[in-house]
């Protein structure tokens, strides 16, 4: 497992620590059934708060990314790969909203956001 | 979840000073940094605390315990860690150690000596010869070899290098791998200590100004940078504490949403560190004052 906080990102810290773990979720990094470390040991790695790491956790266990098992610990929950799948869809649809947002602010008609569009999707795929 | 320390209404009154109702209360488990300014009181509750100063009203309870009553008990399970330790310079620190260790029943000679080695401290050296750096050390080796449940600690890093308040921070990440094990020290010097902290309670010249989590701190307090011309229609209770230069101004606000909500692009939102906090709360007491 790989995290990494940074003190200058505008992220809380919480969020820091939830989002790197999700995303070892989804890239199949870390799979189901995959031990996390104690809240406290994290801490201590991450020189971090015991609350705030805590707070990570209830986070990732309320999304469902993450068990606790009563005195056994914090392990990857079992993932569901279609609901994996739609969260991630829905918040590509969120991105993609907020840039429309400020696309009609700037009077910018949809052909030239599709050709922005399309033009960034093949630079990504190159 | 049981409160290792709990404080209510706690009250002193010094000749010029008074530390007014001060309630709040410490999780077992976790850290609490008790800041503010030189003189806002700390030490102060500290002491009272530790019993070493009486109090005008109000009550403190540790481990569930009146802290009058069951002193003996209490000090027991504390390290308490002084701003100054007032020993007697003429003796070495293993002579210290000497008087100090009976006192206690738990006392663990192997991690005494083990926190001495860790240190670099001269055991049979006249502390006259210590360095401010080195008596501090001391003191918290001493604090430490009693496997107390509740730490205690007066400005515990003022004249420690930042190499060593790090390996300070480290040892109590250690201590906090159980999860019966609590900290609060005092500090004005918030950079180091501040990682470990999980609540803050913040004290400006006897009085509470807030005590909350550092993550709740950090989310709601901002500093707000932006132009004089907005100076004059600013919300009115929205800004605490304001800095005016002739390019523009900066404040401190504990309501960043509502900040971000009426002024969105027109204003800069920095995040604020516990010292801009202490910087800028120090500003607006002082204006109070002055009107």
């Amino acid at each position: 497992m790989k995290i990494i906080i940074s003190n200058s990102s505008p992220d809380p810290i919480y969020e820091q620590v939830g989002k790197q773990i999700k995303a070892q979720v989804l890239s199949g990094e870390l799979k189901e059934g995959d031990a996390l470390p104690s809240i406290r040991a994290l801490a201590k790695e991450l020189q971090i708060s015991v609350i705030t790491t805590k707070r990570a956790y209830d986070e990732l266990i309320k999304e469902g990314f993450v068990d606790s098992v009563g005195g056994k610990g914090c392990f990857i929950a079992m993932q569901n790969k279609e609901l994996l799948k739609e969260k991630r869809m829905k918040t590509i649809e969120e991105k993609l909203g907020v840039a429309v947002n400020d696309a009609q602010k700037l009077g910018i008609p949809l052909g030239d956001l599709k050709e922005m569009l399309d033009l960034l999707y093949r630079e990504e795929s190159e | 979840m049981a409160n290792v320390l709990e404080i209510k209404k706690l009250r002193k009154t010094y000749p010029g000073f008074m530390l007014k109702d001060i309630s709040f209360s410490l999780p077992e488990g976790y850290v609490m940094g008790l800041i503010g300014p030189n003189g806002a009181g700390k030490t102060s509750i500290i002491k009272l605390i530790m019993n070493l100063i009486h109090s005008d009203g109000g009550e403190i309870s540790i481990f569930g315990m009146h802290h009058g009553k069951d002193s003996v008990a209490i000090k027991e399970r504390i390290g308490f860690v002084y701003d100054n330790p007032s020993w007697y310079t003429h003796l070495t620190l293993k002579q210290i150690k000497n008087l100090i260790a009976p006192f206690y029943r738990s006392w663990d000679e192997s991690r005494f000596q083990e926190l001495i080695t860790t240190f670099g401290l001269p055991l049979k050296k006249r502390l006259s010869t210590f360095s401010r750096g080195m008596v501090m050390k001391s003191a918290i080796a001493i604090a430490l070899s009693h496997h107390a449940d509740f730490i205690v600690m007066d400005e515990p890093t003022s004249g420690l290098d930042p190499v060593f308040r790090r390996e300070l921070l480290d040892l109590f990440y250690e201590i906090l791998q159980s999860e019966k094990k609590s900290i609060l020290f005092s500090t004005h010097i918030t950079s180091d200590l501040e990682k470990i902290a999980d609540f803050i309670t913040f004290i400006l010249e006897g009085t509470l100004i807030f005590t909350d989590t550092k993550d709740n701190v950090t989310e709601n307090y901002a500093i707000i940078k932006g132009g004089l011309s907005l100076v004059d229609n600013l919300t009115e209770g929205l800004f605490k504490g304001m800095r005016k230069t002739a390019f523009g101004f900066e404040a401190l606000t504990d309501n960043v949403k509502e900040v971000k909500k009426r002024y969105g692009r027109d204003v800069v939102v920095d995040s604020a560190s516990l010292e801009d906090i202490m910087y800028f709360s120090k500003l607006r007491s002082s204006d109070d004052t002055a009107h």
